[in-house]
């Protein structure tokens, strides 16, 4: 994938190089073990940034990037937008309800027309799986997917993994159990990707009716037995039930969902003492998640928050960096 | 490959920077060291023991890694980008002097870009320049105010230094390297001409 780095002292001056392999990030699958490692050292020394008194470094300088979030978010879209300032690019907003979309557009003739204004980069949200695909394939600029339907949101993934290595050290042979909706996730298939490609034991928990389908193909342990999904786990991940995703009846009762898979502070006895609490957002508290676990000390969940920032401009920058029909050197 | 510096001479040159650093600033309050990542880092806590043992006191060191600023980082028409390292100034720099560390002084782009990233930072009070070897070929007005050494060098000629902390031992070498010609500038660089070891034929 990267250039290789010169063996050894390695100079400022001539630093080791590297590149992702793929123009665009629609898929946790387009990462290999390597490259997500990259990305998590990158945004490590992104989140110095942060820090300092003026946030803002000159890397983007000239670059352009359209946000087009064409279905609602809130830390998604402010989480790339502080990143895209802080790297100094020119950022452009486009939400759905302001949009010529709702004049009857379809979404490849209005990526046709962002294109014609030569944007670098283009970061998308959809509600449809596969939009990000559809406009990578149109469009010149590189694509990032913020969410698209059910499908992937890798950013997601990548700040996730971010997290679990600042509080675990690695990731591999970490024991995660990710419990939640797992039908509607778009969050959940793409941290199975990236969980398994950095060897983590991942099991997933969840009512029969929001199992995913063909987890197996994935590598990972199902069941609809909480307590062994969650026994000696080192990460306990919750997933959103995604009420505006269901058409029709998936489980009886918000309070038989909580009784049966909800996360209380006795159920999370079970995981490993110094077991970690995260959450993508937003919550429904009290439906899989106790308040008191929320907002206790094993969680991480606005830490996964701040985290993003810095993922996003890693991903940003070493996209930027790519050219368009680039041709190994 | 000539070394025109070996690790006693290195040494030596070092205390004799920092006894310069003291006799300029009288004493070493106020003083911090900010090194330029790689190199300049080693470098920056080597100055920093030696003026704890000639004035007493303790002096901070941070490490800045200049990547993100710098003026070719977007220009590559094809290719990779380099690999960020972690910046670190844990100490304010308001009001310090500061004395930012580097091995190797050649276009003077490389230091422009640490001036930008530093005043992210803060104001301090000044800011001095400390190299190990100054090769010549300035493309920026820059001017290093201690110098380990002047090396003077052809375009066809790169700087490498090597330090024990990060490549095991202590030398400075002079290398023709026409068959990886680099003119300042040009490079990926932009700048130090040091071309990484393993790179030469």
């Amino acid at each position: 994938m990267s250039a290789p780095s010169p063996a050894g002292g390695t100079e400022r001056d001539a630093p080791p190089l590297s590149r992702l392999r793929s123009k665009h990030l629609l898929s946790a699958a387009d990462l290999n073990a390597e490259e997500i490692v990259l990305l998590l050292d990158t945004a490590e020394a992104m989140q110095e940034i942060g820090t300092r008194r003026i946030k803002k470094v000159p890397a983007l300088r000239g670059k352009t990037v359209v946000n087009l979030f064409l279905e609602p978010s809130t830390r998604t879209r402010t989480s790339f937008e502080i990143a895209e300032k802080r790297l100094s690019a020119d950022t452009l907003n486009i939400a759905g309800s302001a949009s010529s979309l709702v004049k009857g557009e379809t979404l490849a003739d209005m990526a046709r027309t962002l294109e014609a204004m030569a944007p670098d980069l283009l970061v998308v949200r959809h509600a449809y799986s596969g939009a990000c695909d559809l406009l990578a394939r149109i469009c010149d600029a590189r694509v990032v997917n913020a969410g698209d339907g059910m499908h992937e949101h890798p950013t997601q993934a990548l700040l996730d993994a971010f997290t679990i290595r600042a509080h675990k050290g690695s990731i591999a042979g970490l024991k995660v159990a990710i419990v939640g909706d797992l039908l509607h996730s778009r969050v959940l298939r793409s941290n199975i990707l990236l969980l398994r490609a950095l060897g983590a034991d991942v099991w997933l928990c969840g009512p029969s009716t929001l199992m995913l389908p063909g987890s197996d193909r994935f590598g990972v342990h199902a069941t609809t037995a909480i307590d062994e999904a969650v026994a000696d786990a080192d990460v306990v991940m919750l997933l959103r039930v995604q009420f505006e995703r269901m058409h029709g009846g998936f489980f009886p009762s918000v309070r038989e969902y909580f009784e049966m898979f909800g996360i209380t502070a006795e159920r999370l006895r079970r995981a490993r003492p110094d077991a970690i609490v995260m959450h993508p957002g937003p919550m429904n508290r009290g439906v899989e998640i106790a308040s008191d676990v929320a907002d206790g000390p094993d969680s991480v969940i606005l830490e996964q928050v701040a985290n993003g920032v810095a993922i996003r401009m890693a991903v940003l920058y070493l996209l930027a960096g790519v050219e368009a029909d680039e041709v190994e050197p | 490959m000539p070394v025109v510096m070996e690790a006693d001479r290195i040494a030596r040159t070092l205390v004799r920077i920092a006894h310069e650093v003291v006799e300029r600033n009288r004493g070493a309050a106020d003083i911090a060291l900010v090194g330029i990542r790689t190199r300049g880092v080693p470098i920056a806590k080597r100055i920093a023991r030696h003026l704890t043992e000639i004035d007493g006191r303790d002096v901070p060191t941070g490490s800045l890694d200049i990547t993100l600023y710098r003026d070719d980082l977007m220009r590559h028409p094809v290719g990779p980008q380099p690999v960020l390292r972690r910046t670190e100034i844990p100490f304010s720099i308001d009001d310090r002097r500061i004395l930012l560390v580097d091995d190797v002084l050649y276009s003077g782009r490389t230091i422009r870009a640490a001036l930008d990233a530093l005043i992210d930072f803060g104001r301090p009070r000044s800011i001095q320049l400390i190299v190990l070897v100054d090769r010549g070929h300035r493309e920026l007005p820059i001017k290093a105010d201690y110098v380990g050494r002047n090396v003077p060098t052809s375009l066809r000629e790169s700087v490498q230094v090597r330090l024990a902390e990060v490549d095991g031992v202590d030398e400075v070498r002079v290398v023709d390297d026409a068959a990886a010609s680099d003119p300042p500038g040009a490079g990926p660089g932009g700048g130090g001409g040091k071309h990484p070891r393993g790179e030469r034929p």
